[in-house]
Parts: C-alpha cells; structure tokens; sequence
C-alpha cells in the first residue's frame, strides 16, 4: 500500500488539472489601426466612454492598445467632447 | 479656404423661435464674413455631462462652414459678446475629418428620410386603423381627420 501512496511523485512529471496558461495572454491592439478608423469623432460620447474609466479618466495605451497616434487622438476627442458637456471631467461611477 | 466645424450649446431658458433666431444671427455673421455653409445640425435640447453657469441642459447646433481664417475669430467675438451661449468650440477639420464630416452627413440624411418614411407610414396606419378597429363614437371623430 505504501507503494502504491508514493508512485505518482515517484513518476518524476508534474501533471496540472488544467492546462497552463503561461505566456497565452492574447496580444493587444490598436482597434482604430485594425479596423481602419481614421477619424475619432468627439460628438460621441458613449464610444469615447471605452477609453475612460469609471471616474472618468483617460486609460493608458498599455491597458487599452491603442498606438501612439490614436492615442494622442483619443485624447484630443475627449478633451474636446468634456469642453462641451457631452463627457464629464470628474465624476464616480459613469458606467 | 479652411473647412471649419463648430458647435455652440444655447441656455435652455430661451424659447424654440428665440433659439431659432439666434442660430439664424450667428450664421448672418458667417456668410457676412464670406463664409460659406455647408451643413446645419439642431441637436435639440441635450442634458449638460455637468452644470455649466447653474444650467443642466442646453440647446446644441453644430455648423459646417468653409472660409477664410479671419472668419473664425468674428465668430468667436459674436459668441463671446452674447450671453445667450454658454459654451462654443471651434476648430479647423483636417482631412481626415473631412472625409468623416460628409459621411457622417450622408448617414444622417439617409436616417432622415428614413424615420420620415418610416412616420408617413404610422400615419398612415393611424389614419386606417381606428375606422377598422375602433368602437364607433371614435371612429366617427378620426374620419374627419382623415379627410382633412
């Protein structure tokens, strides 16, 4: 019996229940580079919302993606839709 | 020649013919200064993301123009001097959003006509159903309607 016990540590390979995901994490992207959008319009807000977070803040590109270019454009857009009150500068909780 | 975007949010005080007449000023003083229009947007009465001068809401109007730069600055005095708008944005479109600008206006004519389709076909629906559907006190009183 006690044999039996120590063979599976004996076997010299560790065996996981689920496979690892060690280095699988999906490579981010510049959505406006792929999908080929050229111009970031600031007269809409609910899709300027994907690039903020829940105060209301601009997100860096290295959680969103987005290249350097349309990052700078991102940021103007919003700038731009927060001067006109069609986005808040401060706030808690927008989505 | 420079392609020109701008929008000005109106106080939510004045009446419909008041902000009308405002928005008629402001584009007097653009084809004035040798500008030329090219698109006219009434977003209508819109809630503000924040208050700006104690208001909540605001009429927005957007205006595509093209003229010379000297343009942009007699706009802006005209803003500046009238209390009537709380918040304006100016700026040159470069090329690319150009390009968006006429295709954003495509897609909203096409909306357009679309929802006016889309109403001329409830009306007319409207007008058909309550002489079908309807108990008959009412039916008498939408056949004149339908006439008229």
């Amino acid at each position: 019996m006690a044999q039996e016990q120590q063979r599976p540590y004996n076997q010299g390979e560790i065996r996981y229940l689920t496979p690892l995901s060690v280095d699988t994490r999906k490579k981010k992207y510049c959505r406006f580079k792929r999908s080929g959008i050229k111009y970031i319009d600031y007269k809409d807000p609910e899709f300027l919302k994907k690039f903020l977070n829940e105060q209301g803040k601009i997100l860096p590109r290295r959680i969103t993606g987005t290249s350097l270019k349309f990052q700078r454009r991102v940021a103007k857009a919003v700038k731009r839709a927060r001067h006109l009150a069609l986005l808040p500068y401060v706030t808690d909780l927008m989505k | 020649m420079n392609k020109y975007e701008t929008v000005f949010i109106l106080t939510p005080v004045l009446s419909d013919d008041q902000m009308k007449e405002t928005v008629e000023k402001f584009k007097d003083v653009l084809t004035s200064n040798g500008g030329n229009i090219e698109n006219e947007e009434n977003w209508g009465l819109r809630k503000l993301a924040y208050p700006i001068e104690n208001k909540n809401t605001g009429f927005y109007t957007l205006i595509e123009f093209e003229g010379e730069p000297t343009i942009v600055d007699k706009l802006e005095t005209a803003f500046r001097r009238d209390e009537k708008v709380i918040r304006f944005l100016t700026f040159r479109l470069d090329k690319y959003a150009a390009e968006y600008a006429i295709k954003r206006r495509a897609v909203r004519k096409a909306k357009q006509e679309e929802r006016a389709a889309q109403e001329a076909a409830e009306k007319e629906a409207a007008a058909a159903e309550p002489a079908v559907v309807e108990e008959a006190p009412k039916a008498e009183d939408a056949a004149p309607a339908a006439e008229a």
